[in-house]
C-alpha cells in the first residue's frame, strides 16, 4: 500500500525531471513538455495531500491548475510558432536580443 | 486717528501706483500732493488735540490691532503721539508736502509713467517715515525704519537707466543692512532683557535702575542700536552712502537725505533718551562719533566741487551735531537742530535743485558762477538757507547749533566743544563758498555760448545727453582752483533739455516752496526762545530728567548759566561771521589765495578731495575680500567642488554601478528561468532549515 512520502518522492523526482528538461534541453516544445511534466508533478502533490488530509481543496485546485496549464499551452505554443516563423529556429539561445 | 497720518500717503501710492501712467501728470501730482496735505492736515489737528492735554500726560497712543501674540510675546500695530513724535510727523509731512509741491515741477519733463511712479514711491516714502515716527514699539518703528530703506533705493535708483544710480541705490541699501543687523541684535536683546518693546513700558523698567557704571546690557544694547543709527544717519563707519545717494533726482535728497529718512537715527535715540542715559559709555561713543563725522564731513565739504555733494557732506556734517548733542545729554537740542535743520537742509537742497533744473542738469560747481542775477528767487532763499545753517544770529540754525554748543560746553566735554565749534565755522566757510561759487563772480557755464542763439526751438528737439559740453574747456574762466576736472562731470541723468536752453528762474511750484521754507528757516528758531521747546519735548524724556536728579535743577542753574549762555552765543556768532568773512576773501575776493592754500597743502587738498580716501579703504579692507572669498572660496570651492562634486557624483556613482550591473540581464531566457529557480530555492532553504 503506497503511502504519502511514496506519492511525495514521485512527485519530487518528476519535478526535478521537468526543472532538468527546461534547463539541458534546447528545443523550445521540447521546454514546453518539461513545463507541464512540472506541473502534473505539483498536481500529483495535491491530490495526494488531498487524500491523505481527506479533504477536497487539494483536488479543486489541481482543476485550476490544469485550466491555467491548456491556456498556458496555448499561449506558449503560439510565441513557439511565432519565433519560428522568425527565426527559423527553436533553440531559446537564439533569442538573446532583449538584453543591455 | 493717527492711523491717518500715515495711511492717507500709503493711499496715495496705491492711487498713482495703480492708475498714475494714465491719469496724467497733473492729476497724479495732484493725487501726491494732496494725499501730503490731507495727512499735513491730520498731523496738525492730531497735535492740536495733543497740546490740549496737560503737559504731563500728553500721550495719545492709538492701537489699530494686536499683530503678534506668541507666548509671552505681544506686539501690537499701535502708534503713540507724543511731543516728539508731535514735532516729527510735522516735520515730515509738513517739509514733505512742500517737497512734494517742488516736485511737480522739477520732475516735470518725465514721461508720465515715470512722473507717477517718482510720485507714488515719494508718497510711499512718507508713509513709511510717518510709521516710523508714530510707531509706540521697536518692531513697528522697524517696519517703518525699512521701509524708508526700501523707499531710499527706489528713488536713489530712480534713473535707473544711469548704472552710477543702480550702484548708488545698491550701495545705500546695503550699507543700511549693515547697521540694520546691529540694530536687529539691539532689539533683540531689548526683549530678552525687559520682555517688552514698548518704548513706555521698556522706560518704566528701566527708569528705577541706575546708570551703568560698566559695560553691561544696557550699554550692549543702546550700542548695538547705535550702530543702526550710523547706517540710517549716516555717521562714521556707514556714511559713505549718503554722498552717492545725490545720484537720485534732487528733491528727492531734500527729502531722504536731509529733512526725513537721515534723522530717523537721531530720532530713535530721541526716544530712547532714558535708555541712553542709563549706558554713560554708550553716549561717551555717540558724542566722539558725532563730533569727528562732524569735522570730517566739514572738511571734505570744503573741497568737493558737485554743488549736492556739497550739501551731502554738509548734512553728514550737521547729523554729526545732532549725534553730539544727544551723546551729552542735550536730547532736546539733538531734535532742536533736526528741526531747523530740516527747513534749512530742505531749502539749501531745493536751491541747489533749482540751479541745477535752470542749468539744464550741471551740477559741477566749476561751471556756475554769476547766477545771482538771472536766479533772483533761487539765491536769495539760498543764501537765506545758507546764512541759516552757518549759524548767523537770528536765522534758526543760530538757535539750535548755539544751544547744543553750549550743552556741550555746559556738560563739561571741553574738546568736543572746540571741535564742534571749528566745525561750525567749516560750515560758514563752506556753505558760502558754495554760494559765491555758484551765484557770484563772472558766468562761467558754458551755457552763455551756444545758448539765446535758439531758445525757441530747444527743448525735447534734442535727443543728444544734453549737457552744457562737458569737454568744453570752460574758456574765458577756468577755475583756476581745480584747473582739470578729473571726474568728467557727474550728470544729472537723461534729463532732456538742450544746453541752449534759456536759463529761467524756478517755477511757481518750485518758488512757492523755496519762499515757504526760507521763511521756516528763518523764523523757526524762535519757538525756542525761553526753552519753550525744550519743555514742550521733555515728557518725551521725562523720566532721563528724574534719572539725572540732582543734575538739573532749574530754577537757579539756569540763572547761572544765562552769563556763559550769552558769552558761547557771542563766540558762536563770531565764529559764523568768522567762517562768512573767510569764505569771502578766499572765494568771493580773491579766488587765487585758495588756490595758493590748495597749492600748498597739495597731499591734504588730495586727501579732502578724496574724501580721506575712505570708499578706496573700504573696497580693499571690504568688498575686495568678500569679493575674493566669494569667488574663490565660495564659487570655485564650496559651490564647484562640494556642493556640484556631491550632486555629479552621486550621478557618477550610479553610473558606475549601472555600467556593472547591466550585465546580469544578457537576454537568455534560460539563465532568467535559472536564476528564478535558484532563488526560490534559496528562499525555501532558508525557510525550512533556518
Amino acid at each position: 500500500m503506497p503511502t504519502l512520502n511514496h506519492y511525495l518522492l514521485l512527485s519530487a523526482v518528476l519535478f526535478a525531471i521537468g526543472t532538468a528538461g527546461v534547463f539541458v534541453r534546447r528545443n523550445l516544445i521540447t521546454i514546453l513538455l518539461s513545463i507541464e511534466i512540472m506541473l502534473n508533478a505539483v498536481n500529483l502533490t495535491f491530490v495526494a495531500f488531498g487524500r491523505a488530509m481527506g479533504s477536497a481543496d487539494g483536488q479543486i485546485i489541481v482543476f485550476f491548475v490544469m485550466t491555467v496549464a491548456a491556456a498556458e499551452a496555448a499561449v506558449g505554443l503560439a510565441i513557439v510558432i511565432a519565433l519560428f516563423r522568425h527565426r527559423e529556429s527553436l533553440n531559446p539561445d537564439m533569442f538573446t536580443q532583449l538584453k543591455w | 486717528m493717527l492711523l491717518l497720518i500715515p495711511l492717507l500717503p500709503f493711499v496715495g501710492f496705491l492711487l498713482n501706483a495703480s492708475f498714475g501712467r494714465r491719469i496724467g501728470k497733473a492729476a497724479a501730482g495732484a493725487v501726491a500732493c494732496g494725499a501730503m496735505a490731507a495727512s499735513f492736515a491730520v498731523s496738525l489737528a492730531a497735535v492740536w488735540r495733543l497740546l490740549a492735554l496737560d503737559p504731563e500726560s500728553r500721550v495719545i497712543t492709538d492701537r489699530v490691532f494686536s499683530w503678534i501674540t506668541s507666548g509671552d510675546f505681544s506686539v501690537a500695530f499701535a502708534l503713540r503721539l507724543d511731543p516728539l513724535a508731535s514735532v516729527m510727523i510735522l516735520i515730515v509731512s509738513g517739509i514733505g508736502l512742500l517737497i512734494h509741491v517742488y516736485s511737480t515741477a522739477y520732475m516735470h519733463e518725465e514721461s508720465d509713467s515715470e512722473f507717477a511712479r517718482y510720485f507714488s514711491y515719494l508718497n510711499l516714502f512718507a508713509a513709511f517715515m510717518l510709521v516710523l515716527v508714530l510707531g509706540s514699539n521697536f518692531l513697528v518703528l522697524f517696519v517703518g525704519w525699512e521701509g524708508v530703506g526700501l523707499c531710499s533705493y527706489l528713488l536713489i535708483g530712480f534713473w535707473y537707466q544711469k548704472k552710477s544710480a543702480t550702484d548708488a541705490g545698491k550701495k545705500a541699501f546695503i550699507v543700511n543692512r549693515i547697521g540694520d543687523v546691529g540694530f536687529v541684535l539691539g532689539v533683540l536683546l531689548i526683549f530678552v532683557r525687559f520682555r517688552t518693546l514698548d518704548f513706555l513700558e521698556i522706560a518704566q523698567s528701566v527708569a528705577p535702575l541706575g546708570p551703568e557704571t560698566v559695560f553691561g546690557t544696557i550699554s550692549v544694547i543702546t550700542l548695538l542700536l547705535f550702530i543702526g543709527a550710523t547706517g540710517k544717519s549716516a555717521q562714521i563707519p556707514l556714511f559713505v552712502w549718503l554722498p552717492d545717494a545725490m545720484e537720485g533726482p534732487t528733491p528727492v535728497s531734500a527729502l531722504i537725505h536731509a529733512a526725513t529718512m537721515v534723522t530717523a537715527g537721531v530720532y530713535m535715540i530721541g526716544r530712547n533718551a532714558l535708555l541712553f542715559s542709563h549706558a554713560p559709555e554708550t553716549l561717551t561713543i555717540v558724542a566722539i562719533i558725532g563730533t569727528a563725522t562732524a569735522l570730517m564731513a566739514g572738511t571734505i565739504a570744503l573741497v568737493q566741487n558737485d554743488i549736492k555733494r556739497v550739501l551731502a557732506y554738509s548734512t553728514v556734517s550737521q547729523l554729526g551735531y545732532m549725534f553730539l548733542a544727544m551723546g551729552v545729554g542735550a536730547f532736546g537740542a539733538g531734535i532742536f537742530h533736526l528741526y531747523t535743520h530740516a527747513f534749512f537742509k530742505a531749502l539749501l537742497f531745493l536751491g541747489s535743485g533749482a540751479v541745477i533744473h535752470a542749468l539744464g542738469g550741471e551740477q559741477d560747481l566749476r561751471r556756475m558762477g554769476g547766477l545771482k542775477s538771472e536766479l533772483p528767487i533761487t539765491y536769495w532763499t539760498f543764501l537765506v538757507g545758507s546764512l541759516a545753517i552757518a549759524g548767523v544770529p537770528g536765522l534758526a540754525g543760530f538757535f539750535s547749533k548755539d544751544e547744543i554748543l553750549f550743552r556741550t560746553f555746559a556738560g563739561g566735554h571741553t574738546l568736543l566743544f572746540f571741535v564742534g565749534l571749528l566745525t561750525s565755522l567749516l560750515t560758514a566757510v563752506y556753505m558760502f563758498r558754495l554760494v559765491f561759487l555758484a551765484f557770484y563772480g563772472p558766468s562761467r557755464a558754458a551755457h552763455a555760448a551756444p545758448s539765446h542763439a535758439a531758445p525757441s526751438h530747444a527743448a525735447p528737439a534734442h535727443p543728444a545727453p544734453a549737457h552744457p559740453a562737458p569737454e568744453h574747456p570752460a574758456p574765458a574762466h577756468p577755475a583756476p582752483e581745480h584747473p582739470a576736472p578729473e571726474h568728467p562731470a557727474r550728470h544729472q541723468a537723461p534729463r532732456h533739455q538742450a544746453p541752449g536752453t534759456h536759463l529761467h528762474d524756478a517755477p511757481p511750484a518750485m518758488a512757492i516752496a523755496l519762499i515757504v521754507l526760507a521763511i521756516g528757516s528763518v523764523v523757526a528758531g524762535y519757538v525756542s526762545l525761553g526753552g519753550r521747546f525744550e519743555r514742550f519735548l521733555e515728557p518725551s524724556f521725562a523720566v532721563t530728567a528724574s534719572v539725572r536728579g540732582a543734575a538739573l535743577q532749574p530754577g537757579e542753574e539756569v540763572a547761572v548759566d544765562r552769563g556763559l549762555e550769552t558769552t558761547l552765543m557771542g563766540v558762536s556768532s563770531l565764529v559764523a561771521f568768522g567762517g562768512i568773512g573767510l569764505a569771502v576773501y578766499f572765494f568771493l575776493k580773491r579766488r587765487e589765495a585758495a588756490d595758493r592754500m590748495a597749492r600748498q597743502f597739495a597731499g591734504v587738498h588730495r586727501v579732502l578731495e578724496h574724501k580721506y580716501y575712505v570708499d578706496e579703504i573700504y573696497d580693499l579692507a571690504v568688498v575686495q575680500p568678500i569679493q575674493i572669498v566669494s569667488r574663490e572660496g565660495l564659487w570655485k570651492t564650496v559651490d564647484v567642488r562640494f556642493i556640484d562634486g556631491a550632486v555629479n557624483g552621486v550621478a557618477e556613482a550610479v553610473r558606475g554601478s549601472s555600467e556593472v550591473l547591466r550585465r546580469l540581464q544578457t537576454g537568455s531566457v534560460r539563465a532568467y528561468a535559472a536564476s528564478l529557480f535558484l532563488g526560490v530555492v534559496t528562499v525555501l532553504g532558508y525557510y525550512l532549515w533556518r
